[in-house]
């Protein structure tokens, strides 16, 4: 039997996930549903990922990928559902637990009349960081992503991998313990996604492991980057497994089964 | 779970974030970096203040026009057609402030922000008063040439910023209400006139009363009602901000 055909039987595998080993919770997600007047977009999403998990969702165009990853970086509002992150609940504190995600979209969130540099003080400054701190935060970033020398020039005049590659260093600036990223990859170019990759597998700052939820048209990048694949179709998880039971030859069979049905 | 909380707490000791020690400074701070960031941004595109200060003159040469040979002697109407120019150069400017955040993609990245959202509001509208108060002072001289009446008057300044304080806030939290539908170029004068008119009224009536020299009493009620919208509009995005913005 291949290892296609192991997850054809059951719509979640959960055998097949990876053991959690009582790593604590840091982000769950029960019951999400959301609705755009009478178009339900996500139907009761349930999602796990704990401390250090890399977790890659796939799905087709309108399967509610960047829907659902708007709700858990709090852009939109549930129609229905609980969020948690690192053990608190959305309800007990909306406003402070922003500053635990990071979140990549299609959007860069950058100010193209502003230049990198400024553009990386102003969101420092919206979290917190400020003085030298800031500075030496700012001056880091620019250096993991490769943009110090094009730190001073307006984000107008940077191409769509060098904007995506500042927006990968604002959603780490504020070192949060879990990165959401909306196909990330998109405008880069190899050695950018090699900088991605690392930045997303390396530990943070006080040395925990990053928890990363990933949406990616690239599967062998994705699955190479993930330790679990999540499948959403028509606003549902159809299905999930450990990213070492699918290789990347039959991944591609695995999802569009995962798809149909 | 302990350790992810302690997580949380580490950042909290961080970036000072703690709700008992740091929730005010945290929130002022947002507010006063947006504005910061508007204000920088304006100075090197010029965009909506270049936008208001050309249209409102054009409103002053459709006056004269409309007047013709008889703008000496206007200077009863004139007060309203100086609160119309503004108005109408303002709300240029408000509509501005928003769709350039959500058609850049930026909004949602103010979104984020790790306090509650509605020092975005404040930010904004901050931002949004000083660039209205700027095309407001190098109007007002140009009225008063057309019009025969004198600006430099020190009873104009409270009426000024007030009307402004109104129109910035009101404005603010309108421009922000329309931005995420289809038509919001048209949506905000039609929600923003109707609420604003009051505040336009007392200050079109407070300007004619303090030009034709009559006494600062006859303005107070007019002051008051300004006062009144003001503070009204100053606590009701505290309340309303975040769920404006969110989807």
């Amino acid at each position: 039997m291949s290892k296609t055909e192991q997850f054809n039987n059951s719509p979640v595998s959960e055998a097949a996930l990876p053991q959690a080993e009582n790593k604590p919770v840091m982000l769950r997600a029960q019951g999400i549903t959301k609705s755009f007047g009478h178009f339900t977009v996500l139907k009761g999403v349930n999602l796990s990922l704990t401390l250090g998990e890399r977790v890659i969702l796939l799905g087709p165009n309108g399967a509610g990928k960047s829907t659902l990853m708007r709700i858990l970086a709090m852009l939109a509002r549930p129609s229905a559902g609980t969020l948690e992150i690192a053990g608190i609940p959305l309800s007990e504190a909306r406003a402070s637990i922003r500053s635990l995600i990071g979140i990549i979209s299609h959007l860069t969130y950058l100010y193209e009349d502003l230049t990198a540099r400024e553009n990386l003080h102003f969101y420092g400054k919206l979290y917190g960081l400020s003085g030298e701190l800031l500075d030496q935060r700012v001056a880091e970033m620019l250096v993991k992503v490769g943009l110090e020398r094009r730190a001073d020039q307006r984000v107008r005049y940077y191409s769509r991998g060098m904007q995506q590659r500042l927006s990968l260093a604002r959603a780490i600036l504020h070192q949060p313990p879990v990165l959401l990223l909306d196909e990330p990859d998109t405008g880069l170019d190899r050695h950018a996604a090699e900088m991605l990759a690392q930045i997303i597998t390396e530990p943070d700052s006080q040395g925990q492991p990053r928890t990363v939820l990933m949406t990616t048209h690239n599967l062998e990048r994705g699955l190479a980057l993930s330790n679990r694949v999540v499948v959403l179709s028509s606003g549902r998880i159809v299905r999930e497994t450990a990213a070492n039971n699918l290789a990347a030859d039959d991944v591609q069979s695995w999802y569009y089964d995962a798809i149909r049905r | 779970m302990d350790r992810a909380r302690t997580a949380k707490q580490d950042r909290e000791l961080e970036t000072g974030s703690t709700r008992a020690s740091f929730v005010l400074p945290a929130y002022l701070r947002v507010a006063w970096e947006v504005y910061r960031k508007d204000v920088r941004t304006e100075l090197r595109t010029k965009e909506i203040f270049s936008a208001m200060s050309i249209f409102s003159l054009l409103v002053v040469m459709v006056f004269v026009f409309a007047l013709p040979g008889k703008l000496k002697e206007a200077g009863d109407v004139a007060p309203g057609l100086l609160w119309i120019a503004f108005t109408f150069a303002g709300v240029l400017g408000l509509n501005r402030s928003f769709i350039n955040e959500k058609d850049r993609g930026s909004l949602e990245g103010l979104l984020l922000v790790p306090t509650d959202r509605s020092a975005i509001f404040y930010g904004k509208a901050l931002g949004n008063f000083t660039f209205i108060i700027i095309v407001e002072l190098l109007l007002a001289p140009i009225f008063s040439l057309l019009f025969n009446f004198s600006v430099l008057r020190l009873e104009l300044l409270p009426v000024l910023l007030l009307g402004t304080i109104g129109f910035a806030e009101i404005g603010t939290l309108f421009a922000a209400m329309a931005v995420n539908t289809r038509a919001r170029e048209v949506l905000l004068p039609v929600l923003f006139f109707p609420i604003m008119l009051p505040v336009i009224i007392a200050a079109s009536q407070s300007t004619a009363a303090i030009l034709a020299n009559r006494p600062f009493e006859e303005i107070n009620s007019a002051l008051g009602l300004m006062i009144f919208f003001d503070l009204i509009f100053l606590v009701v995005p505290a309340l309303l901000f975040e769920l404006v913005l969110e989807e």
